[in-house]
């Protein structure tokens, strides 16, 4: 069972968790014997920006010394032989270049997510 | 039963935050009615849902005492799912994602929810009839 986890919902309690939670499962899931590809909608686009940087975080002198790094989460799946799949219009939207991303995303065209979801058995959308 | 399925469902909002959460449980509510089989994987906020320290209270606006407010309350509601599933010849396999219990000091739920990981979710849904994961946003 092959299944395409698509995540919309984006920076939702990275800060608190250190990393995407959607993003995380899918790894667990991965280590369990899970066949998965990652499309990347929404604002979820963002995940791909290779120099986003959420470091420096302090409350007091509560430091927070391991902050999220979303575009490394990412890669990590991509070297895992995950196919990692973004909106292209999505990202247009939003002004991200292709250049500002990080190495081996797939692109795909908003038209054509219908048929990315037909060669999966399973489409769970987050 | 001939069509007996199993389903799973993956949730993440916690409780008296939206209707999500109603949602799932009335989507579990009918396949508990029909006998099925039903897996639930409890992530992040959502493995607050069975917490058993839950406590109705009193509702001066509503002109309620505890009693008469009789306030709903998310674990007597997964009880009573199990207790319907069960006596129509299925089950529920709640599993709470375990980080997530630790995380929110979540450690007292119902009888029957048990701790696992992300590998039960999968395993779920590998023998399933159907996933359906309801996110939070």
């Amino acid at each position: 069972m092959k299944v395409l986890q698509i995540i919309e919902t984006a920076y939702r309690a990275t800060i608190e968790e250190q990393d995407d939670t959607i993003v995380w499962v899918t790894h667990a899931m991965k280590g369990a014997g899970g066949d998965f590809s990652v499309l990347l909608r929404g604002n979820a686009v963002n995940y791909g920006v290779k120099d986003q940087d959420a470091s420096g975080l302090a409350f007091g002198a509560e430091l927070q010394t391991q902050p999220p790094d979303l575009a490394g989460d990412v890669s990590k799946l991509t070297d895992k032989g995950i196919d990692v799949f973004y909106v292209r219009e999505d990202a247009e939207d939003r002004g991200i270049e292709v250049g500002s991303l990080i190495d081996g995303l797939h692109p795909i065209g908003r038209a054509d997510i219908a048929g990315l979801c037909d060669k999966h058995d399973q489409v769970w959308h987050w | 039963m001939a069509d007996k399925k199993t389903l799973t469902f993956a949730i993440m909002d916690g409780p008296y935050e939206n209707p999500r959460s109603t949602t799932a449980f009335r989507l579990m509510d009918i396949a508990a009615r029909r006998g099925y089989n039903i897996n639930v994987f409890a992530y992040e906020g959502a493995v607050n849902l069975p917490l058993t320290t839950q406590t109705p209270h009193a509702n001066a606006v509503h002109g309620r005492d505890v009693d008469e407010e009789n306030h709903p309350l998310p674990h007597k509601w997964i009880k009573a799912l199990m207790a319907e599933a069960k006596n129509n010849g299925g089950e529920i396999d709640w599993v709470n994602c375990g980080l997530c219990v630790d995380e929110r000091g979540a450690h007292e739920a119902v009888e029957g929810c048990r701790r696992g990981t992300p590998g039960d979710f999968w395993g779920f849904a590998e023998n399933s009839d159907n996933t359906l994961v309801i996110p939070t946003r």
